[in-house]
């Protein structure tokens, strides 16, 4: 008879997700389903809308990386209208962009990843949460991490006049632009900022780095997967956050393909199961083939470490220093230890804060054409941007009247959907042996896989004793045969 | 649990996040409901567990402050259980109070948002029938998934509300004040406002906020959407055509929209007084229309589609309406 | 059992309310369908009380001002005409048969006329059914 444990709830897309771990008679685990139980329908609503509404629709997608949705959206309608932008508008997108990836990865890394890493996997988990982690590095680094969520946040309000469910995108540009007082207020910030990013790789070489059961459960552990990856890149293929080339390199290397936006649906493709309502992308040349791993896979991952696997260099130079020092860590580029993501956010930081510096000396950056009034309206738009937690594609057609008639997403944290669920499964089925019954480490060990992948809800995490809300019941012969709390 | 400290749960429905992004942004506020409170269930937080709520007797909750609408039955059997176990329950956030966003599919039929997200779009598997259902067997497994309604609710409309605090989210600033509110009243410190009320905004109407300047009358003889022209930064925006729902619209988010060069779209709904946020919009442009004549008003209104998604952009839950009741 | 439209007509006082004084005044035989209120003037009609009739059970509303230029406060009737189009536009999104709500202008002479218009929208009221909103609604708080 089949036992059952099902872990719900856990914290994933729009909060709710939740993982059946089927064991076989002898109590190995036989099969694992990470369900998302939540559909919106954003797709079918933002029809009959005025496109030039959606930016400021889509945001409510996702409260924590709603910057991204904006993004995203505001190119797909700038496609819609003939792609016409002004070009100082780009470059305060990008800008603003850089501050919203560095205040998230922050608060996934500080609140979120540094607990299972300053205080251990298997550490008591009425400790291992940002207070814990405060206690143990000193009350100093807590109020370096709110002041520099803060001041990132600050500069996004700054430039695009709000952070929170952003408003600021226009077609053919954006609403407003950056004085020249504005940007001396922010000059500074910025500064700190990258002080804050080589702070924080620092702490990761004390702590991670320094610990070598870290570095072993890193390149050794089961958080690995042979699957390919996505990002975006520039024309060197180094990452590039807000605009480029998706490329696919496959996991030894070599490039599966590359693709601009608007080739995007002859590339990737989505499966249904009917057991869960999120979608299962994968590359569409290759087909469906089930989730398996393999050099053949059609499966890929959209992270933070799949963008570095996919670029050959940084944009910028400490950021290439970065990059460096942690892919011979790991023993090569590309790296399938899917840990190693942490990691690999912060070398993004670096990137992103010293492109914030290159645009705060740029002359042009607080000019005042900030907008082009569309001439045209051509009907369609395809605008792909990197969320901080995966490639995020929104495509748009309209009318002549530019009133939305269709819209596709995929979301960054979709594309990782499969890759979610193997490696679910295959840390579950390391970790739960045979007659031995799960306790409250195994838990949290199950956990950080799918917490590796920067699922989008995590980013909002500090300051909290926090850890996920776990319960695990064991049923046998169809009856409550133990309960497992994860207490306060 | 110590007994002197409030026993308080933050729970989310069909929501983005964005409201406990809010309430976090609070900073070093955080840790001062921290200090005065156990927080039993906050899933993007902490490690408090349905089972916790569900252990409670009724009342065991001070306060239970949930974010998010109504769209399917997990949603429901949370909001049921936060209010059973809660003496004072909040509606947080746009959604929880109006329906919000997500109550913008009530104007589709739930067939085709499955058929748009599974059956009929550029990327999905070709030939794809598979559709997410309520129960999969599989390999002898059964598997479970909450039903996704005919139509989104807002909170109020399955479960008996205390207060509400407006926005998409409340500004930090509104969701500290709110906060305050209600601890100050749960502990004695302070009145409790009246039930119902809206807690932590503005009396006032964003206008009276608003600092562009507006004219003796407003007179329009077309609109303009946000891109078809280069605005005037100082003067008020529906002067100049441009659609904004600041007059029927709640003020205390600092009016960063209008400030920003971008209309209002009356995420902290409905104005002090105001019953039909939409209604009142309704009758707020049409106000402002220069013509006394029905065919050239039919003309005018042309340069203005949409105004459905204007009018109940976060509220179409909340109006009178509801919904869509095509056959 | 032929279905009953139950119609509120909103009547401004000074020349439709008047007008449909007429007809009654003059024995003239029409349609009981519909409910009157008498407001001042038809710019006193708030979209809202449209609205609420529908959500109440109304099957349909019928709205009454003086002819454009005859309006008692020189211009309110124009308030009315400028909010109708956005008001049909938004009974269309939340799927109101147009038919279901309706505009005229009726002067305080137009006692006949006044007559025609109920039997006209009370035919066409009848053709739809009765209005879905109000079981729909209950419906759905009643159950998932």
């Amino acid at each position: 008879m089949t036992t059952q444990i099902s872990i719900d709830p856990i914290t994933r897309l729009e909060g709710h997700g939740k993982i059946d771990i089927f064991l076989d008679d002898d109590g190995a685990v036989e099969d694992t389903f990470f369900q998302i139980p939540e559909l919106r329908g954003f797709e079918r609503f933002v029809v009959g809308r005025p496109i030039e509404e959606l930016p400021r629709i889509v945001t409510r997608i996702c409260g924590v990386c709603p910057a991204s949705h904006h993004m995203a959206s505001a190119k797909a309608v700038d496609g819609c209208f003939g792609g016409e932008v002004a070009p100082l508008a780009h470059k305060l997108r990008d800008m603003y962009y850089q501050a919203h990836f560095i205040h998230s990865h922050i608060a996934h890394f500080y609140a979120l990843a540094a607990p299972d890493f300053v205080l251990g996997p298997d550490a008591d988990p009425a400790t291992r949460n940002v207070l814990g982690v405060v206690h143990k590095v000193g009350l100093e680094i807590g109020g370096a991490v709110i002041g520099s969520r803060s001041k990132a946040q600050e500069i996004q309000r700054i430039i695009g006049g709000r952070n929170t469910q952003d408003i600021w995108c226009l077609p053919g540009g954006v609403a407003k632009g950056l004085k020249p007082e504005e940007l001396e207020q922010i000059r500074p910030w910025i500064d700190e900022l990258y002080d804050f990013t080589q702070f924080s790789l620092q702490l990761f070489r004390d702590v991670v780095l320094g610990n070598a059961g870290y570095v072993d459960l890193i390149v050794n552990g089961p958080y690995t997967l042979d699957v390919h990856n996505m990002g975006v890149v520039d024309e060197n293929n180094a990452p590039n956050f807000y605009d480029g080339t998706v490329r696919v390199v496959d996991y030894e290397g070599a490039e599966i393909c590359r693709y601009k936006a608007e080739e995007y649906a002859d590339f990737v493709a989505e499966h249904v199961e009917s057991w869960t309502y999120l979608k299962f992308p994968y590359l569409k040349k290759r087909g469906w083939n089930g989730f398996v791993e393999g050099i053949d896979t059609s499966l890929y991952c959209a992270t933070p470490l799949a963008r570095l696997n996919v670029a050959d260099r940084m944009a910028t130079p400490k950021a290439q220093e970065a990059f460096e020092e942690m892919f011979t860590t790991l023993g090569g580029h590309p790296s399938r230890a899917l840990l190693a993501n942490h990691w690999a956010r912060l070398v993004e930081m670096v990137q992103n804060a010293e492109t914030l510096k290159r645009y705060c000396d740029d002359p042009e950056i607080t000019g005042t054409e900030v907008r082009v009034v569309p001439q045209q309206v051509t009907g369609e738009g395809v605008g792909i941007v990197e969320a901080m937690r995966g490639t995020l594609t929104h495509h748009y057609t309209c009318d002549e009247r530019a009133i939305c008639t269709s819209a596709n997403l995929i979301v960054g944290t979709t594309n990782n959907n499969a890759p979610i669920q193997m490696v679910t499964k295959k840390v579950a089925s390391t970790l739960i042996k045979p007659g031995k019954e799960p306790d409250q480490g195994i838990l949290n060990m199950i956990e950080m896989a799918f917490r590796a992948f920067d699922p989008c809800y995590s980013c909002a995490t500090h300051s909290l004793p926090g850890q996920m809300p776990l319960q695990v019941d064991v049923f046998k012969g169809g009856g409550l045969y133990r309960e497992f709390r994860r207490c306060c | 649990m110590a007994d002197d400290k409030l026993q308080i749960a933050i729970y989310w429905g069909a929501a983005c996040g964005g409201c406990d992004v809010s309430i976090l942004d609070t900073d070093e506020f955080i840790l001062c409901i921290d200090a005065a409170a156990d927080i039993l269930l906050w899933p993007i937080a902490t490690d408090g567990k349905y089972k916790d709520i569900e252990a409670l007797a009724d009342g065991g909750l001070d306060v239970a402050i949930m974010s998010g609408a109504v769209r399917n039955s997990e949603n429901e059997r949370m909001a049921h259980l936060l209010r059973q176990k809660s003496k004072v329950f909040v509606a947080y956030g746009s959604c929880a109070y109006m329906g919000g966003i997500p109550s913008l599919a009530n104007l589709v039929p739930r067939e085709e948002i499955i058929a748009r997200a599974y059956l009929n779009n550029a990327s999905l598997e070709p030939g794809n029938t598979t559709v997410p259902r309520l129960r999969t067997s599989l390999n002898g497994y059964d598997l479970e998934l909450p039903e996704f309604y005919a139509r989104v609710y807002k909170l109020d409309q399955v479960v008996d509300v205390d207060y509400y605090v407006p926005g998409c989210p409340p500004q930090p600033g509104q969701a500290q004040a709110a906060i305050t509110a209600l601890v100050q009243a749960l502990t004695g410190q302070a009145e409790a406002p009246p039930k119902g009320s809206v807690v932590g905004a503005s009396e006032r109407a964003l206008c009276d906020d608003c600092k562009r300047t507006k004219a003796e009358e407003k007179k329009v003889k077309r609109f303009y959407r946000p891109w078809q022209i280069m605005q005037d930064p100082e003067a008020c925006l529906m002067e100049q055509g441009i659609l904004c729902a600041g007059s029927a619209t709640r003020s205390g988010c600092g009016v960063r929209c209008p400030d920003s060069g971008i209309p209002c779209r009356g995420c902290y709904g409905p104005a002090p007084g105001v019953v039909d946020q939409g209604a009142k919009l309704l009758s707020a442009v049409a106000s402002i229309i220069d013509s006394k004549d029905a065919d050239e008003i039919d003309e005018i209104l042309l340069t203005l589609p949409d105004f459905t998604s204007f009018a109940n952009r976060y509220s179409v839950a909340a109006s009178p309406l509801q919904r869509s009741h095509r056959r | 059992m032929t279905f009953q439209p139950k119609i509120v007509g909103f009547l401004c006082n000074w020349c439709s309310y008047t007008g449909a004084d007429l007809a009654g005044t003059s024995r003239i035989h029409y349609a009981p369908n519909v409910r009157i209120i008498r407001v001042m003037c038809s710019a006193r009609i708030d979209p809202t009380f449209v609205l609420k009739a529908l959500h109440d059970g109304a099957d349909g509303v019928l709205i009454c001002g003086c002819h454009p230029g005859d309006c008692h406060y020189s211009e309110g009737n124009y308030k009315m005409m400028r909010r109708y189009p956005l008001l049909k536009s938004l009974l269309a999104d939340y799927g109101i048969e147009q038919e279901r709500v309706r505009l005229e202008w009726v002067s305080a002479s137009e006692g006949q006329r006044f007559a025609d218009i109920v039997n006209d929208m009370t035919e066409r009221v009848r053709a739809l059914g009765p209005s879905p909103v109000k079981a729909a609604l209950e419906a759905d708080l009643a159950e998932r």
